[in-house]
């Protein structure tokens, strides 16, 4: 089988690794970078929880070809904390600690990128924006209502919005 | 939506002095699930990793009379095609670890043996890529005789209706080894029929729903020191995973090192214990890393779900709304094998009438095969899908009458010191209250009377005696299983020759064919002392208790033989230094099991 040579920034590293004829994204980061964030929820582009940001945008690693993203760069939750310095944890990751907005966790990776992509695209997002941008990320346990809240939470710079209602 | 919490309720019942309840504590896990750290099965990294698919039946039921699997093997990085020959004891039902429900479902069923439903394995491909995997298991050529076969319980449980699962012939799970459907028997629901103003009849049908975590069931498994096995699974009840793997693979618990607790989303739907075994079976044979899981086409349609349920009841209703008797029949679609099925009818059947005091009661309710996907556990299996059925048929009586759908509800809830269905008193009501919560949340007007109800009040004397007359009878009798036990013994010899599930493999070795045979009676678990809540009992008479499964079926009603009631225990003794003795659990668990 054909292995072609890439590189990419993950998370602000420069990496280079040999992929597959038809290796995916996801099966790229998970086995080769070694990067565990990302999960497999469906392999069809239909469940959001292997999304990365791809030079800034939300993509599903899923339905994405590894060599595709030869020269970009990749950004997944493992990035998160670390890009506030010292393991601190981003506003964002706080804020769903904050609004209870994980259950299981598995589909949580997907949907903090979902929702990092929206914030830095659109610092002040309404409710709606909110519920549109995480509207490919499925979650069976939480409902979704507390996830959104942590996103509004988020940008409002992990204001007191809702930890009145709590 | 914040919690609110109505204290105004049952106030003298509850101890506010607590620690945690009422107030927000962080979930141990959720720095692990925000940082992406959380370990679920698929986040163990193993060099080598095999990858295990499976060839499933694309009919629902059909004869295999042949597996090749020679064209698959020549494929390059294929390790190994594992058939049923491979599998030491091949043939197991999750129950049979309570010693509930004979062994009826083969890992891979062999030739010569029937598949039972779409998508049941026949073989399976441990390949060095799941891409390899894939293309062998598209090699693999076998040779069905397809069958007809039954999708509709009420269907499969006709005479002369295609045998699905051979260990219960008729097409129909043995409860207490006696009866072929669960029984319920309280009261005389005919008479009570005649008494009543109207007597109004429903039929509820539910499908079958997919758990659909986001997490797909696998397993990882690999060898470790001391001739060990390791293995990282996505299950729900570790210890069914350990003790089915065990079972199918005749190995010594103590050769398996099972790793779980990180669920990515279960709901039920991660107790099979499907995975486990296979992945450590693969391990077995090729000595390497193996990943065994469901796509989410597999979850979706080979993945277990809530069984469908089909219920049929009919009230007997006084023209005020007083339910005077309520009849239930229900069919249970397992699918083709047991599972949890049986299980969650025994939940089910518990539960009936549903939270309402009603004097005569009468269930019968099959746990029936037929050629769909097994099903499992869900969210309170067993007992939504009737309340379901329930709910609904509440809400057209009243409608038939013309009476308040709430205010009927609180007419016929449950009262404290009542006496149940099951022969078991009602305490720590709350049905009236959460009523009564609900209409005022609605803006839904409600009557003074209704205003003024408490699950307090108005409960026991009368309504906390068992009924005077109980109708029994010995409708749905079989014979050859052993009882004492749900499904012990041997299938009754007369039917099994004559079915037209014979003749599949003539070996007795385990090969996918149930060979049921009695065992012991286990010993009975000691119960848990019961212990008498703090809230004040209404007074009442003590009534009788009866046991409807005394073995006197046919004995005048009201002269079975009187006991003393077994959840009267006497009072706990208080602790050492005099304090409050300590509460022992309300309620237990028959499987124990928990789920999310």
């Amino acid at each position: 089988m054909a292995k072609t040579p890439i590189a990419f920034t993950h998370n602000g590293d420069e990496r280079a690794v040999f992929v597959d004829d038809g290796q995916n994204l996801l099966d790229m980061l998970r086995r080769t970078a070694g990067d565990l964030t990302p999960k497999y929820g469906c392999g069809q582009g239909t469940c959001g929880a292997c999304t990365v940001l791809v030079d800034g945008a939300p993509q599903l690693a899923c339905i994405t070809l590894a060599e595709t993203v030869d020269g970009r760069r990749i950004d997944t939750v493992a990035g998160l904390a670390a890009g506030q310095g010292g393991g601190r944890l981003s506003p964002l990751q706080k804020a769903f600690m904050d609004n209870f907005a994980a259950q299981c966790g598995y589909c949580t990776d997907g949907m903090l990128m979902s929702a990092t992509a929206l914030l830095a695209r659109n610092p002040r997002p309404s409710r709606d924006e909110v519920v549109e941008a995480i509207s490919g990320n499925l979650c069976r346990c939480t409902g979704y209502e507390a996830i959104i809240n942590a996103v509004l939470q988020a940008a409002s710079g992990g204001g007191s919005a809702q930890a009145g209602r709590r | 939506m914040p919690i609110e919490f109505r204290k105004e309720y049952f106030a003298d019942e509850r101890d506010d002095n607590l620690n945690e309840i009422g107030k927000p504590t962080q979930r141990q896990d959720m720095l692990g699930h925000v940082t992406g750290r959380s370990p679920f099965y698929d986040d163990h990294l193993f060099d080598g990793l095999c990858h295990i698919r499976c060839v499933r039946s694309p009919h629902h039921h059909a004869r295999v009379r042949r597996i090749d699997v020679s064209e698959a093997e020549r494929v390059p990085g294929v390790r190994r095609v594992i058939l049923a020959r491979d599998v030491p004891h091949n043939l197991n039902t999750l129950l049979s670890l309570m010693d509930f429900g004979l062994d009826d479902e083969p890992m891979l069923t062999p030739e010569g043996a029937e598949v039972r439903y779409r998508g049941e394995p026949v073989a399976a491909i441990v390949a060095d890529t799941e891409r390899i995997a894939r293309e062998a298991v598209a090699k693999v050529r076998v040779d069905y005789e397809v069958l007809p076969h039954v999708l509709d319980v009420e269907e499969a449980v006709k005479p002369g209706a295609v045998a699905v699962n051979p260990a219960y012939p008729a097409n129909k799970f043995v409860y207490h080894g006696k009866y072929d459907h669960q029984k319920l028997r309280y009261g005389d629901v005919e008479a009570g029929f005649r008494q009543a103003d109207r007597v109004i009849e429903g039929r509820y049908q539910m499908s079958p729903i997919e758990q659909a975590p986001i997490e797909t069931c696998g397993a990882i498994a690999a060898p470790e020191t001391n001739d060990r096995y390791v293995c990282y699974t996505s299950t729900q009840a570790l210890f069914f995973s350990l003790g089915t793997a065990a079972k199918l693979l005749d190995i010594s618990s103590a050769r398996l090192h099972l790793i779980g607790g990180t669920v990515g989303g279960g709901f039920g739907g991660k107790v099979d214990s499907i995975h486990e075994p296979l992945a450590i079976l693969g391990t077995v044979l090729t000595g390497r890393p193996c990943k065994a899981m469901f796509d989410r086409e597999e979850e979706m349609q080979v993945g277990a779900p809530r069984g469908a349920e089909r219920w049929y009841i009919t009230d007997g209703v006084m023209n005020d709304g007083t339910l005077v008797a309520r009849k239930f029949v229900g069919y249970f679609d397992a699918g083709a094998y047991t599972r949890l099925s049986s299980y969650a009818i025994i939940k089910g059947v518990g539960h009936l009438p549903g939270p309402y005091t009603i004097p005569n009661v009468y269930a019968d309710v099959y746990c029936v095969f037929t050629n769909r996907t097994p099903a499992t556990a869900m969210r309170g299996f067993g007992v939504t899908g009737v309340d379901f059925a329930i709910e609904s048929h509440m809400d057209v009586v009243a409608d038939e009458l013309g009476l308040d759908p709430i205010e009927m509800r609180i007419k016929n809830a449950y009262r404290d010191g009542d006496m149940k269905a099951h022969r078991r008193l009602a305490k720590n009501t709350a049905l009236v209250e959460c009523c009564q919560v609900a209409a005022e949340k609605a803006g839904w007007p409600l009557s003074a009377e209704a205003r003024a109800a408490s699950s307090l009040t108005g409960g026991g004397g009368a309504r906390g005696e068992m009924p005077a007359f109980t109708a029994l009878d010995e409708h749905g009798r079989v014979s050859g299983y052993e009882s004492g036990s749900y499904a012990q013994g041997d299938r009754p010899r007369g039917e099994a020759a004559g079915s037209g599930a014979q003749g599949r493999s003539g070996s007795g070795t385990p090969s996918g064919q149930p060979s049921p045979r009695p065992r012991a009676e286990p010993p009975r678990a000691p119960q848990p002392t019961r212990v008498e809540p703090t809230r004040a009992e209404p007074a009442r008479a003590e009534p009788q208790w009866s046991d409807p499964y005394a073995g006197r079926p046919s004995a005048p009603a009201g002269t079975a033989p009187a006991s003393p009631r077994p959840e009267r225990s006497p009072a706990p003794d208080a602790g050492p230094d005099g304090t409050a003795p300590r509460r022992g659990p309300r309620f237990a668990s028959i499987s124990g099991l928990r789920r999310r």
